[in-house]
């Protein structure tokens, strides 16, 4: 209200655009000192972790194999129906891109991959490439035709035309346990061949259980810690990280110690008469779960405690006051303030173990591996980019939909406390 | 301390003690009358909100018995005492409404439905937020929450409500409009209030009657008033109210009232609060707004006094004085009472009438 710094009633307009120019330029320089601040970091995420998940995602669904080695062909191919045989000039330019693409990796690409889309096309491509160039004014149709008979079916230059697309659904349909038909149209692979979907089910249910064995674990606990004198809930807090300073793998080689058939776990079993013969404990279901509810366990507890350590007292008492008896007061007061904790551990554990692949690969059988087994399968063995990034791509999209799941019910519930 | 007919609360040689060494609270014997206004002051650690805790049932007695309505309910647990507790922080629930605050305790007690909305009704208008049962507890201002505290203590109709320094997290302009909230709600419903508070002005404008707690011993419990005018010893003269304190020695003992020797020689006659037979020490208790500041010396009970500073404030004004070797005999004086004001380092007199001095055992060390 200070009326001799602003002259308003000499030039109001002006000496208030003048007052918000000011202030703009002030805030610019505070604006840029935060990106500076931010931009290391922001530069590294960009490089190290953006690019590389966006370029792997592309790779689900690059295509670049024919459309690389055939572009003369395909250019012919463009304007044909697709109901008889190709025109003369597909065989002139096949024959011809084949010609100059022999004895090169390209050539091998293009054929693994139609072979991928049709079986047998493979041996096709490298026995019609072995007889090229052809001679010179020779009908390259006819020559075609008589290298192999294959030349003459209309399917086998389908082939050719559906894989020639710069950018392709199959893989992301693969990994869905879908194809497309040769007519073009979507049907689920059949059941002998179909895998994806059975992986993708057990590694979400798997994570579920894990998930669910370390909330009622780690409920107990962190009650327990929150509710201790603060020395006593320090030196609970030590055994809790205590997993956390050796390596996992060290960790999976202990369990398998501890629970193989004449491990420490069987032996006193025995020893104690509970049972005659060794149980299975590794190798199977149990064993992961077992080791990958002790890694995760520490993910539940901590979430859960922080929240709880800022639950007051008072509030159970208040219950208490009221009338109510003190289970009752834990179940409808305490544990509902709990929940944004559960719900941030739980999808925490379950997160983390969609992608977790080590623990089941060392102690689980072929039964119990999940998606990052068959990611790691597809990058490390078979050099197949395409289907372990549609792999990745589903594994991916499924966390973002359970996250944006859960940020919209939390978001919801805690609303009201949000001022 | 007078026998109370009838009394809704009795505690009885109540101990408590937490390490096993030290008495939090030392052989309580407290009557609380049914409908009371009942306030615990004291300074913190005085065992005033163990006693209250002990009541709750959240504390249980190392010794001792208490009564509620003749039942002995130190072995009950909390929630089957039936009393309602308005806590520090208000304790209402986060995650519910303001109304599902109020049902909660209905709804455990298993009331039909219609009854509950009619009592939550009642008492959400009772603190005048009828249109705020759909809100959130957070979404209310400091004073409403602690109107729906209130009225959640209330809603189940307990016999006893305790209130466990409920004001302090307000304002201090709120806080004395609570206050007088909370006197009028118990005026019109007729139940027992215990509050606790270390608050003296607060309990001063509330209570009917206040028990002063200090080191786990009530040392006095009366009303306002008397605590005011009649202190018992010289704690509850210095934590009730503003008090010059000068210390002296008995020099004759007339029952009801005492002459006393200060220190620089100078004599008063004074009211006897208690002390004990002439030659023992003594502390005199003078209110500042009893001390009348005069030219001369002529005149029975007049002291010597030099102004040291004189502070104005608006209504009235406080004189600090040199007094019998005290620099910090205060006298509060009405600005309209004073002819002319005198300057600092001037040479007064000040005169005190007996009735208003009190001599009092000096507090043990």
């Amino acid at each position: 209200m200070s009326t001799d710094t602003l002259p308003l009633d000499a030039a109001p307009t002006e000496s208030v655009v003048g007052l918000k120019q000011r202030l703009r330029r002030a805030e610019r320089r505070r604006k840029l000192l935060y990106g500076a601040l931010i931009l290391p970091l922001a530069l590294f995420l960009v490089i190290a972790f953006i690019w590389p998940i966006a370029a792997l995602l592309k790779r689900s669904v690059d295509n670049p194999e024919v459309h690389g080695a055939l572009p003369q062909t395909l250019a012919v191919l463009k304007h044909w129906s697709g109901d008889e045989l190709p025109p003369a000039e597909a065989y002139a330019a096949l024959a011809g891109e084949l010609a100059a693409i022999r004895g090169t990796p390209e050539l091998g690409a293009a054929a693994k991959r139609l072979n991928r889309e049709t079986p047998g096309y493979r041996s096709l491509i490298m026995k019609t490439a072995r007889k090229m160039p052809l001679a010179e004014g020779v009908d390259a149709q006819g020559a075609l035709m008589t290298i192999d008979s294959r030349w003459s079916d209309v399917d086998i230059w389908l082939a050719i035309k559906r894989t020639g697309a710069p950018y392709t659904a199959f893989y992301m349909l693969s990994a869905l346990d879908l194809t497309i038909d040769a007519d073009g149209s979507l049907s689920a692979t059949p059941p002998e061949e179909s895998i994806y979907l059975d992986i993708l089910g057990r590694t979400f249910w798997m994570s579920l259980i894990v998930a669910a064995c370390c909330l009622l674990l780690g409920f107990p606990v962190a009650y327990l810690m929150a509710n201790l004198p603060q020395d006593k809930s320090n030196s609970l807090m030590i055994f809790v990280l205590l997993p956390f300073w050796t390596s996992v793998l060290v960790r999976v080689a202990a369990w398998i110690v501890l629970l193989q058939n004449d491990g420490l776990v069987n032996q006193a079993l025995m020893a104690l008469g509970l049972t005659d013969s060794p149980l299975q404990l590794v190798f199977n279901r149990l064993g992961v779960y077992i080791a990958m509810v002790h890694i995760l366990l520490p993910f539940m507890v901590l979430p859960l405690y922080s929240v709880m350590k800022g639950i007051s007292p008072v509030y159970m008492r208040a219950a208490m006051s009221l009338g109510c008896p003190p289970f009752k007061s834990f179940w409808k007061v305490y544990f509902p303030q709990t929940l944004p904790g559960i719900g941030a551990g739980t999808l925490l554990v379950f997160i983390i173990c969609m992608g977790y692949y080590i623990t089941p690969a060392l102690l689980g059988s072929p039964k119990e591996q999940m998606v990052s087994y068959f990611i790691a399968f597809y990058t490390n063995q078979t050099i197949n980019w395409g289907m372990a990034a549609a792999l990745s791509a589903v594994l991916l999209a499924a966390t973002l939909v359970l996250y944006v799941f859960y940020a919209r019910r939390l978001g919801a519930s805690q609303a009201p406390a949000g001022r | 301390m007078q026998p109370i007919a009838d009394p809704i609360v009795t505690f009885r040689r109540v101990q408590k003690t937490y390490d096993g060494e030290n008495l939090i609270v030392k052989d309580l014997n407290l009557d609380i009358a049914r409908g009371e206004f009942l306030t615990l002051l004291g300074p913190s650690g005085s065992g005033k909100t163990t006693c209250l805790m002990m009541l709750a049932g959240f504390e249980t007695p190392t010794g001792g018995e208490i009564r509620l309505d003749g039942q002995r309910i130190d072995t009950v647990p909390p929630h089957k005492r039936g009393i309602g507790m308005v806590f520090q922080n208000y304790a209402l629930f986060p995650h519910m409404t303001v109304g599902e605050n109020l049902r909660f305790p209905l709804a455990v007690r298993k009331l039909p439905a219609a009854e509950i909305d009619a009592k939550v009704k009642r008492a959400l208008a009772m603190v005048q937020l009828q249109d705020f049962a759909g809100r959130y507890p957070q979404q209310l201002s400091g004073g409403q929450q602690q109107r729906i505290a209130l009225a959640r203590a209330l809603v189940f109709e307990p016999k006893l409500v305790l209130m466990d320094e409920p004001l302090g997290a307000l304002d201090k302009q709120l806080r004395e409009h609570m206050q007088l909230e909370i006197k009028h709600i118990h005026q019109s419903l007729g139940v027992t209030f215990v509050f606790v508070t270390h608050d003296q002005s607060e309990a001063l404008t509330m209570s009917d009657r206040i028990a002063v707690f200090d080191k786990g011993v009530i040392q006095q419990i009366d009303r306002p008033d008397a605590l005011y005018d009649a202190p018992a010893n010289a704690f509850v003269a210095s934590f009730i109210g503003e008090n010059n304190a000068l210390d002296g020695r008995i020099e004759q003992d007339d029952g009801d009232s005492c002459g006393v020797r200060l220190a620089d020689g100078s004599f008063l006659k004074a009211a006897n609060g208690g002390v004990g037979r002439s030659g023992e020490a003594a502390m005199l208790s003078i209110r500042p707004e009893r001390v009348r500041i005069v030219a001369d010396a002529d005149g029975a009970n007049r002291l010597p006094a030099q102004v040291e500073e004189l502070i104005y404030l608006g209504d009235h004004l406080r004189i600090r004085l040199r007094v019998a070797g005290s620099t910090t005999f205060t006298v509060k004086t009405p600005v309209s009472r004073l002819d002319r004001s005198p300057g600092a380092g001037q040479l007064v007199h000040v005169e005190i009438a007996p009735e208003h001095i009190r001599a009092l055992a000096p507090m043990p060390a």
